[in-house]
């Protein structure tokens, strides 16, 4: 490690703490400051003006906006949600099963996606404008022209109506064993696999394919090397940067899929717990969701920048 | 002849090409070339680009780039055809009997490892050598090329070394597998003109050394002629002329063999200076913006009119900067620039129609200079509609007129800037320009992205349309041999300094300060042995005594101290 | 002039059958939106074709007029987001110093949120109501509208034929509209049809999570939600939507690249 590479990672990580902080910034003003008002909605039209104002002030909707902002983040920061408008409940700890569950079917949508992209795409790139080539490109390109929920309940129409392999609904709870919870979300995490294993796949082959046409690949070629000896020596270190780059923003993508796909399934996550409550309006719970899938999206963006920094050879052994 | 190390017979080398919009096809790229190259000797290929000496050079390894498919005749390497050769054999030849220098070492070292380890791959993978002894020998060759701190050189990373040291690590990287046969695929024509003399003094001592084979591709007949035995001539992929390099250089027989040779024979007649200066600049200093270094320091020159000034430097010595500061795309500093009598505001947005019209420029690549999506016509016309108000029948006229004079005809009208030649595209930019009816144009590289007979049209043409419109040139271009034949007044500059300047004749006839002569000497002359009388001299002592190798491989200083690694 | 591939062909076909069904739905659709004329979720029939959704109006005249719905939305979010996208782009690329770094880093800051997650705050506060949709989609789009045009721009402005054109005096605006726009035109029109596609995507998504176009307006993302409890009898009315939403999609798609790839054979010339 040098100073330059350190100031730059210092420098990526402060940009994306910056970023976080104006998302929150966005996030909670967007909320005040569109047309419509939080009391108006939840009482409905026909509300007095009295209970209008009651509400206001029990939300504490009178104070100073930045006021609001400032507690609100700072309760934010430790954990602390608020309490649900609907409901009454407290945010964070629903959202704190949520969260795991909507990890859970992440995580296994990941293991299953993220290896065989990767194999699909170096087999696009051995293959190279052969059938197999263009049939993944042909597939790709179909798959991002389809809408995540149409695959979701073709898969459930044949496979889980027709076929009755697996059910139809993914619920879960603590006490199924892990076997019977991944049977439960067999369904959703091949759609979610689907869904990002096309973006995966071309840009993985997009990447290989820029690092296998570069000078040096030939070089390695004429030096009488095996495929393997250059792929190995050459080709893969130069090529794993870009390729973790590939997954990490897949994984950012798949973290946004997963809200969809959640309703689909009726999946007790996140993604079904923000949807829900967007069409009740109940705003702290849309704000704590949006400002947790942001900082994961951001989060992700933010490590495969790191790792294309740490990669850069240029970077790691200054002159 | 059974014992040539590289017999080729009737080679056939067909590409894909894909042309727009239509289906892609294939087109032979080489027509049955036939040569032999004995061991131990060196055989210079030179032509233009496209000739196919850069196919046939990888066809000694079986390898063909990109679509490149060999498609006929027979290569024998040692006595065996490697074009019928499996895979396991072609690959014990490349890197093992064969090896491979290319025009960008930069590209071709992997930048994610060290030096040492990409030397030795080859020997080390082909079982020639251990890995011990393939870095003892690799060492060696690093001191015997004159790269500096051989011993540890090969622990840096590609990027920590300069460009004329990694092509020197390249040849090593050549070299190292004792191979029979080494092919030099333009290993200097990406350097400047001082590092090239460096590298190719290195190389030519090492092929002497290592008792080597070598096949040399170059577009340059002086390079090539300082370090071959016998040269082959190309064109469009067939053989032209082969012989020794005295009977190519010295009594050649084909036309085109005559063109390349009295290449830089142009021979323009110094002018006295007269009248007043139609552009003189002023202790110009200038910085980029945001930066802290000043890159031009106080540099002052005339130019008369009908006349041209060059200006020659290696890369980074300002010349270019020079350009942008005159136009006004880039304010300077301090000094100041007059032309035409008048003094030109520093800022582009200040000066007048008519300071705009009278000044013209025309870049080094022709490609981009002009917009792909207008035509010939457009393209011209519009300065003629621009400056003269110039429409319809009368704008046509003057078009066709201005297509005459470069040569072109009236038939390219209609044409796309896409459906031209690299040459007919730069004559294009020099209509545009003229059709301002300028007092002045300056000439930014316009040459240097050309083969060399086009080039040549394009400076006999700039010379007799001077004499024509009495328009003044500044020319731009790193290439001496450029500046010999067209200037009347000569500016060096080195490092944003003017380092000499004066009339051709007194800028080029000693004494010379240390760096012109630097420069001048680099300039390769189309004659045999002039490498060695360089070197000789040096040794000798003028400047940067002791630049290259003692024959017997001691360790050598930098150049003069100045060069560092970049 | 040069024969368009096949694929470009069904690709044409389709685009311009779906938008001269949703021009014409009233003319064509052979029952009223929302009018029930049947039981729930018949099955395909002389009567009705596509069968009736769940609860008894005629699925054929619903999904026409659906389209209609999902096609203009998506065509004047498409428009929205090129106009103000391609616009600042231009204008941030020629300009460039502060504006652009300005325009950059605020564009940079809407694209690190998702656009879904985006969208559901804002639609949490604002009643999802047919202009609020398309200025929603219209606006987060043109993001990346921005980003292509800028950089095309960009890529243009370095070129030696602009700085020709500015030493020859030429105004911003004859630069713009005379050298820089003809050059810009291919790749912004197939990166338009991608953003239809995105439209069409994301309005269906919207509805489709109850969040988009409202009851009684029929679009195809709405109906999927409709319809989706039949899925599991067996029913699939849910899949005909989103069926069309696919077909249109992959049409446009088809068609976008085919003028993306002459744009490249365009440029690989000796250009």
């Amino acid at each position: 490690m040098n100073n330059m590479l350190i100031r730059l990672l210092a420098q990526r990580i402060a940009l994306g703490l910056l970023l976080l902080l104006i998302i929150s910034v966005v996030i909670f003003a967007g909320t005040i400051l569109l047309p419509g008002d939080v009391a108006q909605s939840i009482l409905g039209q026909s509300a007095t003006p009295e209970a209008l104002a009651n509400l206001r002030a029990e939300l504490s909707l009178n104070d100073p906006p930045m006021q609001r902002y400032v507690s609100w983040l700072l309760a934010a920061v430790q954990g602390d949600f608020g309490t649900a408008l609907t409901s009454g409940q407290d945010i964070a700890q629903a959202l704190g099963t949520r969260l795991r569950n909507t990890v859970f079917l992440a995580f296994w949508a990941a293991v299953v996606a993220v290896p065989l992209a990767l194999f699909l795409g170096i087999l696009a790139v051995r293959f190279k404008d052969l059938w197999p080539d263009k049939l993944i490109s042909a597939v790709s390109l179909a798959s991002i022209s389809i809408p995540e929920f149409l695959i979701g309940y073709v898969l459930i129409y044949f496979v889980a109506v027709k076929l009755q392999w697996f059910p139809s609904v993914a619920m879960i709870n603590d006490n199924m064993s892990l076997f019977e919870k991944l049977n439960a979300i067999a369904l959703p995490i091949a759609v979610l696999a689907l869904v990002v294993l096309a973006h995966m796949m071309r840009m993985t082959r997009a990447a290989i394919l820029n690092v296998m046409q570069s000078a040096y690949i030939e070089t390695a070629e004429l030096k009488g090397l095996n495929a393997l000896q250059v792929i190995y020596g050459h080709a893969f270190p130069n090529a794993i940067a870009p390729i973790v780059n590939v997954v990490m923003l897949n994984l950012a993508y798949l973290v946004v899929g997963v809200v969809v796909i959640e309703v689909v399934f009726v999946y007790p996550g996140m993604g079904q717990y923000l949807v829900d409550h967007v069409s009740k309006r109940d705003v702290p719970v849309v704000q704590a969701c949006g400002l947790i899938f942001a900082a994961v999206y951001i989060g992700l963006n933010m490590i495969a920048d790191i790792v294309a920094l740490l990669a850069n050879p240029r970077l790691r052994h200054p002159k | 002849m059974s014992d040539a190390l590289l017999k080729v017979r009737d080679l056939k080398i067909g590409a894909v090409v894909f042309p727009p919009g239509e289906k892609p096809r294939e087109l032979e790229i080489v027509h049955g070339v036939s040569f032999d190259l004995q061991r131990g000797k060196v055989l210079g290929l030179i032509g233009e680009s496209g000739a196919g000496k850069s196919t046939i050079g990888l066809a000694s390894m079986a390898y063909g780039r990109g679509g490149v498919k060999i498609t006929g005749g027979e290569v024998w390497v040692n006595g065996r055809d490697i074009l019928k050769s499996d895979q396991r054999e072609v690959r014990a030849l490349r890197g093992g009997e064969v090896s491979y220098v290319s025009q960008s070492a930069a590209a071709s070292f992997n930048p994610a490892k060290k030096i040492m380890a990409q030397v030795i791959e080859a020997a080390v993978a082909q079982k020639k050598f251990s890995r011990k002894d393939a870095e003892q020998r690799a060492r060696c060759l690093f001191a015997k090329l004159g790269l500096p701190d051989p011993d540890t050189i090969g622990e840096r990373y590609p990027h920590q070394v300069s460009g004329g040291q990694l092509q020197r690590c390249m040849t090593a990287l050549a070299l190292c597998p004792e191979p029979d046969l080494v092919i030099f695929d333009e290993p200097t024509t990406a350097l400047d003109v001082t590092t090239q003399i460096e590298v190719l003094m290195a190389i030519k001592e090492a092929i002497r050394d290592t008792g080597v084979a070598a096949l040399y591709i170059t577009h340059d007949l002086a390079v090539v002629a300082q370090v071959s035995d016998y040269i082959m001539v190309l064109k469009t992929g067939s053989l032209v002329e082969y012989g020794s390099v005295d009977k190519i250089i010295n009594n050649p027989q084909e036309e085109y063999t005559k063109a390349l040779v009295s290449i830089r024979s142009i021979a323009h007649q110094e002018q006295p200076a007269a009248g007043e200066a139609v552009l003189s600049v002023r202790d110009l200093t200038t910085r980029y913006k945001g930066t802290k270094f000043d890159v031009l320091h106080g540099v002052s020159m005339d130019l008369y009119p009908g006349q041209t000034l060059a200006v020659v430097g290696e890369s980074g010595s300002g010349k270019s900067t020079l350009a942008r500061v005159i136009t006004g795309l880039l304010p300077p500093r301090e000094g100041e620039i007059q032309f035409a009598g008048r003094k030109l505001s520093p800022d582009l947005k200040a000066r007048t129609c008519e300071d705009l019209r009278e000044l013209q420029m025309i870049y080094q690549m022709a490609d981009v200079a002009m917009n792909p999506r207008h035509t010939v016509g457009t393209i011209i016309g519009r300065p003629l509609e621009f400056y003269f108000g110039m429409r319809g029948a009368e704008q046509k006229k003057r078009i066709i007129e201005l297509l005459d004079e470069i040569e072109l005809g009236e038939k390219f009208f209609d044409r796309y800037p896409a459906e031209l030649s690299g040459g007919q595209k730069q004559r294009l930019c020099i209509a545009r320009a003229l059709a301002a009816k300028p007092k002045m144009i300056i000439c930014d590289e316009i040459t240097s992205a050309l083969d060399p007979l086009v080039a040549d049209g394009i400076l006999k043409l700039l010379l007799d349309l001077q004499k024509i419109e009495g328009v003044a040139y500044l020319f731009i271009t790193h290439d001496l041999a450029t500046v010999r034949a067209i200037s009347d007044t000569i500016a060096v500059m080195h490092q944003g300094k003017v380092q000499r300047y004066g009339r051709k004749s007194e800028v080029l006839s000693p004494p010379f300060d240390d760096y012109t002569e630097l420069l001048l000497s680099s300039v390769p002359e189309m004659k045999l042995g002039w490498l060695e009388q360089v070197i000789a001299h040096r040794k000798i002592g003028s400047v940067g005594a002791s630049m290259f190798a003692l024959p017997d491989g001691a360790r050598i200083p930098k150049l003069g101290g100045t060069r560092r690694c970049r | 002039m040069k024969i368009i591939p096949i694929s470009a062909l069904i690709g044409l076909f389709f685009t311009s059958l779906y938008f001269l069904i949703a021009i014409l739905a009233p003319v064509v659709a052979p029952y009223g939106m929302a009018e029930i004329v049947g039981e729930s979720w018949e099955p395909s029939s002389a009567e009705f074709l596509l069968g009736t959704d769940n609860i008894g109006r005629d699925l054929l005249s619903r999904m026409i007029y659906g389209g209609r719905t999902t096609i203009f939305i998506a065509t004047a979010a498409t428009f929205l987001s090129f106009t103000l996208g391609s616009v600042l782009g231009f204008f941030a690329a020629v300009k460039g110093g502060w504006i652009d770094q300005l325009l950059s880093r605020l564009i940079d800051l809407v694209m690190s949120i998702p656009t879904l997650i985006f969208a559901l705050v804002v639609l949490s506060v604002t009643p999802a109501t047919v202009p609020v949709l398309i200025l929603v989609m219209g606006l987060l789009d043109s993001t990346r509208v921005y980003r292509l045009s800028r950089a095309v721009a960009v890529d243009i402005v370095a070129m030696d034929y602009i700085e020709s054109a500015r030493l020859r005096g030429e105004r911003t605006t004859w630069i713009i509209f005379h050298e820089i726009l003809p050059n810009a035109l291919s790749p912004l029109v197939a990166e338009m049809g991608l953003r239809f596609i995105f439209a069409v995507l994301f309005v269906s998504t919207l509805s489709f999570l109850g969040l988009g176009v409202q009851p009684p307006e029929a679009d195809w993302g709405g109906i999927v939600k409709e319809n989706k409890e039949g899925i599991v009898y067996g029913i699939p009315a849910a899949l005909i939507p989103a069926f069309a939403i696919a077909t249109l999609a992959i049409s446009v798609n088809l068609v976008a690249d085919w003028v993306l790839n002459r744009t490249t054979s365009l440029k690989g010339g000796r250009g």
